[in-house]
């Protein structure tokens, strides 16, 4: 009754073509947008944003970022946690650097790097194709986390091998180190977020989005309608590594703090990021924000009702959400290979017609 | 057979039902092409005119098929030529010669199941949009005004193809008959100068494959375009075509209007089989 397109014309294509062309849609971004501009950051404490809101944020972008490259052109990588780490080391070596120079750049510059890194690994994908371009890509994985392991000169030849974020502000305002404001910490990340969803949405609805779907799709088709396969995988990876390389940066400035390159963005990583892009939905902008959402949330859930209500133990707590994850995606993948941006999709259809069906 | 080697270098030419066909737009020259020790393709030569429908018919196996991927890039034959707008064209890649303005359909309909109608026929504009990656990030300037100028020439199309109200349904989702005229909807959105139709009636019911001659015509008479076909139905090749390559065993055994190709011997025998001694 609330949710229909009645009424709601477009009168032009690019009324059409944008992002949400149903007003109810539109009215509901901005009420979101809103609220997490203006709301959120006056009520947030330092547990919210650490257990809850950072994760979400820094995970919606590299799940954003995954899932161009998986959802979109159709090429499995295992090689996120890898790329991450490169963004983390981009952003260490820019930071200690060029102390002077504003995060924001700090941190695009990291992602500039990665993409470049990413399009690199991305060349096999010329020949090669599913699992083995998903193995090649888990080369990547394990061999940029020994070269960060191994060659000193990226961890400024600390003792400890880790990387640890200087304290920076921005416009007077700290937002690495461990005296920084939680809102001010969410709202960088939230900035970084925003700015991910926006430019992933308009690559996917324009040309190069349809490049990128026509290779997923059928590849000899692609080619036959004018699609350079080579050019278009090489800008799927790029981009994908751009925000994968952006999320890895906050992860480790932001979130972090200080990052030890094995544990933080091991294989792990990769396949919780590629997790979440299955649950939440390959192929979509806003699968990926629920998959990210659904990750981070389901063991603070887990953890409030398990440890803190029913008093079971913690490690058994852990292993439930091991057992409920990995359920999880067998179901997906058998009941709804879309996962639940289209669990949302078909709400919405099943939305606009109610309450008369028929 | 003598006739095809003399070609009538005229700019334009009559057919047989008072037609005017231009000027030849593409030759093949003495094509052969092998896989391995078979030669799919023996020394073959002819050529397309501008505007006209060409259509290329022999029994299964007859190399028809091996010829538009020759034409379509996807085979590089060992000996030949292809000349091409009044040129010889060097290899090149498929999505090389997309962009010179060969677009085709496939025997089995190669659409992007994951997009919607609207995508499929809009990826058949990818050739002629150029902005750039940051422009299209930012939706702005030269991807904007693209991506509406684009769309309006698809939905020409799909307004000729009578799709309009699937525009928005995903592929996967429509009935064969639909698919197909789909996919003829998205090469034709590249406005093509040649454009190859691999079997467009294969499993079509008369009034489908009616549809399609009647779609397949007007194409030609509205954009004049040129275009190129491989049938099996004889009647739809007779009613369609101005000229017919007839291929048997990768061999050219007959070239001319459909009621020259009838009436030769040759080809009554590829169809009709004949006692070999």
């Amino acid at each position: 009754m609330f949710y229909r397109e009645a009424g709601d014309f477009s009168t032009t294509y690019a009324e059409d073509q944008q992002t949400f062309p149903i007003k109810f849609d539109r009215y509901r971004y901005y009420v979101v947008l809103f609220v997490a501009i203006f709301v959120i950051p006056f009520m947030v404490n330092d547990y919210w944003v650490n257990s809850l809101f950072l994760p979400f944020l820094i995970y919606a972008i590299a799940a954003i970022g995954l899932n161009i490259l998986v959802g979109y052109c159709g090429q499995v990588s295992l090689g996120t946690g890898g790329f991450m780490a490169v963004g983390a080391y981009a952003c260490y070596k820019l930071m200690t650097a060029m102390p002077d120079v504003s995060m924001f750049i700090h941190i695009l510059l990291a992602g500039v790097i990665t993409a470049a890194v990413g399009a690199l690994f991305g060349l096999p994908s010329l020949r090669i194709k599913g699992f083995y371009l998903a193995v090649a890509t888990l080369a990547a994985q394990f061999f940029l986390v020994w070269l960060f392991n191994r060659v000193p000169w990226f961890y400024n030849y600390s003792a400890s091998g880790q990387i640890s974020a200087p304290e920076r502000d921005t416009f007077g305002i700290l937002i690495t180190g461990p005296n920084t404001e939680a809102w001010a910490t969410y709202m960088f990340c939230l900035i970084f977020t925003v700015f991910s969803a926006l430019v992933a949405r308009n690559l996917t609805r324009g040309s190069v989005g349809r490049k990128w779907m026509a290779i997923r799709d059928m590849d000899i088709a692609a080619e036959i309608i004018g699609v350079n396969p080579l050019r278009a995988k090489l800008t799927a990876f790029a981009v994908s590594s751009f925000f994968i390389g952006i999320s890895g940066a906050l992860f480790f400035s932001i979130y972090l703090g200080a990052v030890e390159v094995g544990e933080a963005f091991g294989i792990q990583k990769s396949f919780l990021v590629l997790f979440m892009i299955i649950i939440g939905g390959l192929g979509s902008i806003f699968g990926s924000f629920a998959g990210a959402a659904f990750l981070v949330l389901l063991p603070v859930l887990l953890k409030i009702v398990g440890v803190d209500w029913l008093g079971w133990p913690t490690d058994i707590v852990a292993h439930l959400q091991l057992v409920i994850v990995g359920g999880l995606i067998i179901i997906f993948l058998i009941a709804e290979p879309h996962g639940l941006a289209q669990l949302w999709r078909v709400a919405k259809e099943k939305l606009r017609l109610w309450p008369f069906p028929h | 057979m003598e006739r095809d080697s003399v070609k009538d270098q005229a700019d334009s030419y009559v057919t047989e039902d008072g037609r005017t066909i231009g000027p030849t737009v593409m030759e093949m020259k003495n094509i052969t092409l092998r896989f391995g020790g078979v030669e799919a393709i023996k020394d073959i030569s002819f050529d397309i005119r501008e505007g006209e429908i060409r259509a290329i018919i022999g029994p299964n196996g007859a190399g028809k098929s091996s010829m538009l991927n020759v034409i379509s890039g996807f085979y590089v034959p060992q000996e030949g030529e292809v000349w091409y707008k009044g040129a010889q064209r060097p290899p090149m890649k498929p999505y090389q010669v997309a962009q010179q303005g060969i677009a085709r359909t496939f025997q089995n309909i190669a659409l992007f199941e994951g997009m919607s109608v609207l995508d499929n026929v809009m990826t058949g504009r990818l050739t002629q949009m150029k902005s750039g990656l940051l422009a299209q990030s930012l939706w702005k300037g030269k991807a904007e005004r693209e991506e509406v100028e684009n769309r309006e020439i698809a939905e020409k199309v799909i307004d000729f193809l009578e799709i309009q109200a699937i525009r928005k349904t995903p592929v996967a989702r429509l009935p064969y008959g639909l698919k197909k005229r789909v996919e003829l909807a998205r090469a034709l959105a590249a406005e093509p100068t040649i454009l190859l139709l691999d079997e467009p009636m294969a499993g079509m019911n008369v009034e489908e494959k009616e549809d399609m001659s009647r779609f397949i015509l007007d194409v030609n008479d509205e954009f004049g375009t040129t275009i190129a076909l491989i049938e099996h139905d004889m009647g739809v090749v007779m009613d369609l075509s101005d000229r017919v390559v007839v291929m048997d065993y990768g061999r050219k055994i007959g070239d001319g209007s459909p009621h020259d190709v009838r009436n030769n011997q040759e080809v009554i025998d590829a169809y009709l089989g004949v006692a070999h001694d």
